[in-house]
């Protein structure tokens, strides 16, 4: 049996999970447990999940050897490409399976939060392939640095909803989209962007993003003749590209390796604490009340994570590592220059854990395969800006 | 028998409910203005237990007003223990139940959680975001403190759960008035009634509506299958705009008076 396997009965991975929710959700859940169980066994609906991936998500994405950049750090990188995945992150592959979802559970509607944005752009696409009513909830603060995906969303035909309350990014957008869903669960389904919130969805959205590890677990083995590699890192926001990673390679010898930006580091800052559905790891003060996340990137701004890499990291089968915004900056740019790809803020903690650790943590020599999560032209302005002033 | 596991706030509700009366439960968010003052002033306008809310950073059941009110009490840098504190230096002739989010409690820890509020005379706790099913540990430690922990039963519930639901809550058994969070409404749902009516068919104990009971009419619509109301958001937002202890004592009689003389 796989480590990264089925959680328990109570949505629980050790004591990590569970279906923290007022009681007005809980039967929303269960039937979306009981619909996601069935629709994923059911081969005409993983039918319709791969085919729609492949003919207008652009999967297979590819891996592709990083050689001018391996030469300079003495390690063999291998970069899976979900930044080349329609709507430029890994997020499609989420929302695909869960706009399907919504459609075979008879709902019309679809809401979600965003941070980046990139996941409000993708559930935005599949509303619009799918014929579905879609509303986005998005931080005030996250309005600002990302107009650019807010115009996308609209021009997909979602509406925006702009967030006030509290510290008004992401985690703001996901209780305000818990507080609409309550009141609408009827005919929407909240289409949650990470492996995070109540049971069934970090196991549900784990799921839908496993086809990026099963997919690199193939492609590495052919680059390696047949091997695996020494490492296997992907950064950390809720920890969606991080868990469908991990799932292809949990159960090989590879080391895993997930990097959390500095100011929103749960696994290596916070406790476990309950918020937004679930038990998991989450930066807190001193009586419980839930800290605001700090990084440069949106996408990781979330003072919490999912429930599974709490407990990936309490048995030690994942480490977790942070990178800061001056690292980051450094690292996008290296990318860039030196192989020709701009990534996103958020791949590029995990880029810049990488090149600071070659040599170190990872020994030279070693072969690391890491999880481009999105393209950069969301940030190509707030980069612009940034480096502007500082160099 | 029942009665003998009783904590003090089932026992003053349904003694209360036995003899005729509608029960009003008046809901003040404590750490925001003269908080301790409101409650006791809605105690005097006839509420027969107070519902206090600890605030918290990320309440997910609670619309723009109570969250606005929630948002000041945190800035002015309240604390759960704090607030304790500030109900144990006063006494109260009705019980009061704190109502407030899971991780507050987690971050405690339940037996200190519910030590604390056993020593400070609270006698029940509400927390919207703990429903049965994770409830275990948290009513087990309020249990062995003498505290009351309500449950909360919604329109959607299905009627198994509404069951057991029921038995597990103790105080009284939360109906939740409609399919959203907290917040001010122009009328009464339906489904306000209709909690009331599928919740009595399974329990005995106090049956209390509440989200959306806005209006003194609104009340004495509920009450007539209800064995009273909550009422939150209307009362907090006579707060913020400034009512003060008095507003909430004027507020509060008007629905004192329309549930007595109904
Ligand atoms: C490109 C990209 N990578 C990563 C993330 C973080 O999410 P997760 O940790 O769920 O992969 C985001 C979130 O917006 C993102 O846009």
């Amino acid at each position: 049996m796989s480590i990264m396997g089925a959680p328990s009965a109570s949505g629980r991975f050790g004591e990590y999970g569970g279906r923290f929710v007022p009681e007005s959700l809980i039967p929303a859940c269960f039937k979306l447990e009981e619909a996601f169980t069935q629709a994923w066994a059911d081969q005409e609906f993983t039918n319709e999940y791969h085919r729609i991936l492949t003919e207008y998500g652009g999967r297979p994405t590819p891996v592709t050897e990083l050689r001018r950049l391996s030469e300079q750090l003495g390690i063999r990188v291998l970069l899976k490409r979900e930044d080349l995945a329609h709507t430029g992150s890994h997020k499609i592959n989420n929302v695909i399976g869960q706009a399907l979802l919504t459609k075979r559970m008879g709902k019309t509607r679809m809401i979600a939060e965003t941070g980046a944005g990139q996941h409000g752009v993708a559930t935005a696409t599949a509303a619009a392939l799918l014929g579905l009513d879609c509303v986005i909830y998005m931080g005030e603060v996250d309005v600002a640095r990302q107009a650019l995906n807010v115009f996308r969303m609209k021009l997909l035909g979602a509406s925006v909803v702009s967030v006030t309350s509290g510290s008004r990014t992401l985690k703001d957008a996901i209780n305000e989209a818990m507080r609409e869903w309550v009141a609408s669960v009827e005919s929407t389904h909240y289409c949650i962007g990470s492996v995070m919130g109540p049971h069934p969805y970090p196991f549900m959205v784990r799921e839908f993003q496993r086809i990026i590890g099963d997919e690199a677990v193939v492609q590495a083995g052919e680059i390696l003749d047949g091997g695996v590699p020494d490492y296997v890192v992907a950064c950390v926001g809720g920890g969606s590209n991080a868990a469908g990673t991990f799932a292809g390679f949990v159960d090989t010898p590879a080391k895993l390796v997930g990097v959390e930006p500095e100011g929103g580091a749960a696994i290596t800052h916070g406790i476990p604490g309950v918020v937004h559905g679930m038990r998991s790891n989450l930066l807190q003060d001193d009586v419980g009340q839930v800290l605001e996340a700090y990084s440069i990137s949106a996408g990781l701004d979330y003072p919490g994570v999912g429930p599974e890499h709490s407990y990936l990291s309490s048995i030690g089968r994942a480490a977790y590592a942070t990178a800061n915004d001056a690292e980051v900056l450094n690292a996008l740019q290296i990318l860039s220059r030196l192989e020709g790809i701009i990534p996103a803020l958020e791949p590029a903690h995990a880029m810049a854990y990488v090149m600071r650790e070659a040599g170190k943590a990872i020994p030279l020599g070693s072969t690391v395969l890491v999880t481009m999560s999105g393209r950069g032209d969301k940030d190509a302005e707030l980069v612009a800006r940034i480096l502007g002033e500082t160099s | 028998m029942a009665n003998e596991s009783m904590g003090a706030l089932e026992k003053a509700l349904t003694d209360k409910k036995n003899s005729g009366r509608k029960l009003l439960v008046p809901y003040i968010n404590a750490g925001f203005g003269n908080w301790v003052e409101a409650i006791h002033a809605v105690i005097d306008a006839g509420a027969d237990a107070v519902e206090v809310g600890i605030p918290f950073s990320d309440p997910i059941m609670d619309g723009p007003i109570i969250q606005e009110a929630s948002q000041k009490a945190l800035e002015a840098g309240v604390t759960p223990a704090g607030i304790l504190s500030d109900l144990r230096r006063s006494s109260f002739e009705v019980p009061l139940a704190v109502m407030t989010y899971y991780n507050i409690v987690h971050h405690a820890g339940h037996d200190r959680f519910a030590k604390e509020l056993a020593e400070c005379g609270v006698a029940g706790s509400i927390i919207p975001d703990l429903q049965l099913d994770e409830a275990g540990e948290w009513m087990k430690s309020a249990r062995e403190n003498g505290i009351d922990n309500v449950m909360l039963a919604a329109p959607s519930t299905s009627p198994e759960r509404l069951r057991r639901l029921a038995d597990n809550s103790h105080g009284f058994v939360y109906g939740v008035g409609l399919m959203g969070v907290t917040g001010v409404r122009n009328s009464l749902a339906e489904s306000a009634s209709e909690i009331a009516r599928r919740l009595k068919e399974y329990t005995s104990k106090p049956v209390l509506v509440g989200v959306g009971v806005s209006t003194a009419d609104q009340a004495i619509q509920v009450s007539r299958i209800a064995d009273g109301v909550i009422v939150g958001s209307a009362l907090v937002r006579r707060l913020l705009a400034g009512g003060g202890p008095q507003g909430a004592f004027d507020f509060m009689s008007e629905f004192r008076k329309a549930l007595d003389d109904k």
